[in-house]
Order: structure tokens, then C-alpha cells, then sequence
């Protein structure tokens, strides 16, 4: 027996109709997607107010030096999003793929790309409020000192989330279950956690670890909010930071409709 | 044991028409195994085609391979004149997985609702909401159409899994064992449904490990060890066989099938 697939002598086999992004597809899967989440207002709560309330809690840790919170403060703006938005994007895209509502889906006249940026503008539109939350909140009651405008604070932060949206639909691909797509979060977020230069500056790490930091987005991330924090235009280097972000996060996303398959074992 | 009327209405089936499905030397491999060895089968339009035979024979290899969801199948495999998992199908097959697939944190309706847009979002509105509002009704859920599909028990869950099948009105629908674990009362409905779509021209490919569902359809296939025992009309079975039922007739196969390696293996 052969191993080629299936096909046939009798009917044509044309080539398959060229799938482009549908624009309808899409938002009814963002709104299906914003929908499910609807029902559980707890993880919306969770997911808006955790953040505010660390900032606040590192307002009050730094109390005595102001200048400390200004730095961390505007670096946790761009890491909060990202780190939410991968662990609820990991654990519902796992969901979708464990339910058989994706292979559902797949065998229905929905493209991955329809998929993946449904996910994206759900999770994008989810992002975009908390981080206009926690910038709010930081800029207008916290004291957080920006000498840029505050919508490059956000714009950072929208980016970061999608970055995130697209790590945890990447890696929920090699997680057989919840507990295994939980434990991504270490292996995937930390090492650029304490590498993006939050606690130190890249500049002083060890040659290695900086060369290492250099490859990893949420580097960018972070240096993309510190140029905020201290120039008032939008500098070159901001610009480049934001790029290497947005082109990361469809790097991934595209790596991430690879691993969407249609046919299964 | 239910008591099902013992005959099914007169096949409707239009000899005119090329078959649904046809299948020439379908085989298809799963890890180390090899699920499906080299089927031929055809099923005819416009009837119930029942898939029979013990859990773990290939019925679902069987029916995925059809959809076009499962890998690593090879040989020929024709449906509804294309070969099986191209695009152009996707809109004219119905498929339920063995587990409901459903959103657990939507309602009934909102699930309906975005499969329905999935399947054609070009089709007005109005009449994508008659669509939903007719399956609701087919599966006899209409009552509980707001209710969180999660919130569902098991029977009424495999009914919302059924009814996203229903919509758009396909000319297949691919059901694995959608009966398993209904109360008399219901599947007996869900069998006169089944009935009513056939009438109604579609083809339908029903699995089921249950044998006295067979005595309903309108053609078998009975499936063992990822081979077909036998492709025949229920009645044409018990008069082969000599037997009663088509649970006697399918051991009685088995049996003669089994008979039939040993005397092969002792000829070696």
C-alpha cells in the first residue's frame, strides 16, 4: 500500500479555492470568543484588576524612592499584558483544541488565519482595556513620571498583548493538557522576565546572558517603554523596539497557525 | 433491548446517482497501527447507511477519514464526487465527533449561532436565525435554548453537537454513535429525524456499537478489526446468515471469519 494521500482518478481534484482572511469569519470568532468570556466574569475581573492592584502595591513598596517606580513601574505596564494575555490565550486555545471544537472548526469552511485573528482581536480588545487601565492608573494616580505621551505607554502595551496572544497560541500546540500549558508560563515568560533588563540593566549582565537578552522580544518590550518614559518624541530606537515586537508577534502567530492542523492521527 | 419497528421504510435511494462515498483499498495508519486495511465500500445516496461493529474496529478512523480530518490515509476515497477533505466539502458535510463539541460557556443558541456564521456568513441574517431556530426544534431543544451548554446533561449536550451538524442543510452528515446514552423515548425521535432527512435526499453514515439500532437503517456495514465483515441490506444479512437479528447475523459472521484464517493458517 502506498502512503500518499487520498485521492481519486474519477473527480477533478481542483486545487483548492485560495482562503484569504474573512473579514466576517474573523469578528464572529472574536465575538464568539468575548462571548465565552462573558460568562465568567471572575477571570474578566481577574484579568483587569490584578495588574492595577500591583502597581499600586509597587507604588507603596517604593515609596521612598520615586525614581525606582517610574523605571519598574513603566516596564511592568508592557510585561503585565503580556503575561496575562499568554496564559489565557494557552489555556483557550488548549480548550479548543482538547473539546474537539477545533476539529469541529477545521473541518468547517473556517481558514486558521480566520482562527488565529479572531483569538487576536478578542484578546487585542481585552488587552487594550486593561492596559488603558493600568496606564490610567499609574500615570494619573500613581505619579508614574512619563516624559512621552501616555498613548505610546499603550500602544507599547497593545503589542506586548499580542506578543503574548501569539506565545501562548504557539506553545498550547506542545501542551497535552491545562496543567502542562500552566507550566509554559515558567518556561517561556521567566527566562525573559529576569533577562529583559527589569532588575538590572542589560548593559551589566554577563556578555552571554546580554547576547542572549538581545534575541528576546520582551527585551524590546521593556526598552520600548523606557524610551517613553524619557523622551518626549518618538525616538528611533522606540521605533525599532515597537517593530521588532509587531514583527515577533506574526512571527509566532504564523508559527502558530502551523501547528493548526486540519488532518489529525 | 428496545423494541424498534423491525423493518425500515422502503430505501429511498436514487440508483441514478453516483454513490456518496466510495472507497478503494482505504487504509489508513494511526502511530504503529494500521486502523483501516484496504476497504471497499460504496455508500449510496439519499439513505441511512448504518456502521457497525465492537468499539475500537475503526468506525471513527472510518468516519474522520471521510470528513477529511484524519491523517495518513491512503488508497482512493471519493465523496460526493471529490476526493474526500477538500474544501468545496466542507459546506456539504455534517459531522459529530463521538464527544459533543461544543462550547461549554455559551448557550445553546449563541454555539448555533457561531457555527451558523462559520458555515456561511454571507446568508442574511434572518435566515441564518430560521436555520438555528429549525435544528433547535429538530433535536428538540427549543426549550432550552438559552440554557449554558455546560450547565446540559450528557444526552441533551450530544444533541447540541447533532444540531450544529444540522445546519445549512448538508447532503451528508456523519454521525459517530450520536444515540449513546438517550432514553428510549429519544432515540426512537432522533430515528424518525434521521428518517426524515433521508427522505429529504441527504445521505446519512450513522455508527453505532449497538446492534438492535442496525434493524433501522437502510444499508450496514459491519466493521471488525478494521475490515468490513460485510456491506448489505439488514434484511438480505439475517436471510444470509440464517439468523434472527442482525446481532446473530454479525457473531455469525465473525465466527465463519474467524473459521476462515484458521483453515487458511493450518493450508500453510
Amino acid at each position: 500500500m502506498t502512503t500518499q494521500p487520498a485521492t481519486t482518478r474519477t473527480a477533478t481534484a481542483t486545487a483548492a479555492p485560495v482562503r484569504t482572511l474573512s473579514l466576517s469569519r474573523t469578528t464572529a470568532t472574536a465575538a464568539r470568543v468575548l462571548r465565552q468570556l462573558r460568562h465568567d466574569p471572575r477571570t474578566i475581573a481577574l484579568l483587569l484588576l490584578i495588574p492595577c492592584l500591583m502597581l499600586v502595591l509597587l507604588r507603596y513598596v517604593f515609596d521612598g524612592s520615586p525614581h525606582t517606580f517610574d523605571n519598574i513601574g513603566a516596564s511592568l505596564l508592557g510585561i503585565f499584558p503580556l503575561i496575562t494575555m499568554f496564559l489565557v490565550t494557552s489555556i483557550a486555545t488548549l480548550r479548543e483544541r482538547t473539546s474537539g471544537t477545533l476539529e469541529r472548526l477545521l473541518a468547517m469552511p473556517l481558514g486558521k488565519a480566520d482562527l488565529i485573528a479572531g483569538y487576536a482581536l478578542a484578546f487585542g480588545t481585552l488587552a487594550i482595556i486593561q492596559s488603558a487601565l493600568a496606564t490610567g492608573l499609574a500615570v494619573w494616580f500613581l505619579g508614574l513620571d512619563v516624559t512621552g505621551s501616555p498613548w505610546l505607554l499603550l500602544l507599547v502595551a497593545l503589542l506586548d498583548a499580542l506578543l503574548g496572544t501569539a506565545l501562548g497560541l504557539f506553545v498550547s500546540a506542545f501542551a497535552a493538557s491545562e496543567f502542562q500549558a500552566v507550566q509554559f508560563m515558567p518556561a517561556v515568560i521567566f527566562p525573559q522576565l529576569l533577562l529583559c533588563g527589569l532588575f538590572t540593566p542589560r548593559s551589566e549582565m554577563h556578555p552571554v546572558l546580554e547576547a542572549i537578552s538581545d534575541v528576546l522580544p520582551m527585551s524590546y518590550a521593556v526598552d520600548g517603554m523606557n524610551e517613553v518614559l524619557h523622551h518626549t518624541d518618538m525616538t528611533a530606537t522606540f521605533v525599532r523596539d515597537i517593530a521588532i515586537v509587531a514583527g515577533c508577534a506574526l512571527l509566532v502567530l504564523t508559527l502558530g497557525a502551523a501547528t493548526l492542523r486540519r488532518r489529525t492521527a | 433491548m428496545m423494541n424498534y419497528s423491525p423493518e425500515p421504510p422502503a430505501a429511498p435511494g436514487n440508483p441514478a446517482l453516483p454513490h456518496a462515498v466510495r472507497a478503494a483499498g482505504l487504509t489508513a495508519i494511526r502511530g504503529p497501527r494500521t486502523v483501516l486495511r484496504g476497504l471497499d465500500f460504496t455508500v449510496p445516496r439519499g439513505q441511512i447507511t448504518g456502521l457497525l461493529g465492537p468499539s475500537g474496529c475503526g468506525k471513527s478512523t472510518l468516519m474522520r477519514s471521510i470528513v477529511g480530518t484524519q491523517a495518513k490515509v491512503s488508497g482512493t476515497l471519493d465523496v460526493l464526487g471529490r476526493p474526500a477533505g477538500h474544501p468545496s466539502l466542507r459546506t456539504r458535510i455534517g459531522y459529530v465527533t463521538q464527544a459533543p463539541s461544543v462550547y461549554d460557556d455559551l448557550t445553546i443558541r449563541q454555539n448555533l449561532d457561531y457555527f451558523g456564521s462559520i458555515l456561511d456568513p454571507n446568508r442574511p441574517t434572518p435566515d441564518r436565525r430560521a436555520d438555528v431556530e429549525r435544528v433547535l426544534g429538530e433535536v428538540d431543544l427549543t426549550s432550552h435554548a438559552d440554557s449554558l451548554a455546560g450547565n446540559l446533561s450528557g444526552g441533551q449536550r450530544s444533541r447540541v453537537s447533532l444540531a450544529v451538524a444540522l445546519l445549512g442543510t448538508p447532503e451528508l452528515l456523519v454521525l459517530d454513535e450520536p444515540t449513546v446514552g438517550l432514553d428510549p423515548v429519544l432515540r426512537r425521535d432522533l430515528w424518525h429525524l434521521f428518517h426524515a432527512i433521508a427522505a429529504r435526499g441527504a445521505t446519512l453514515l450513522i455508527s453505532s456499537h449497538v446492534m438492535d439500532e442496525a434493524e433501522r437503517c437502510h444499508r450496514l456495514l459491519l466493521m471488525r478489526d478494521g475490515e468490513i465483515l460485510a456491506d448489505d441490506t439488514p434484511e438480505a444479512l439475517r436471510t444470509r446468515t440464517g439468523s434472527d437479528t442482525v446481532e446473530a447475523a454479525f457473531l455469525h459472521l465473525v465466527d465463519e471469519a474467524a473459521a476462515n484464517a484458521r483453515t487458511k493458517e493450518t493450508a500453510r
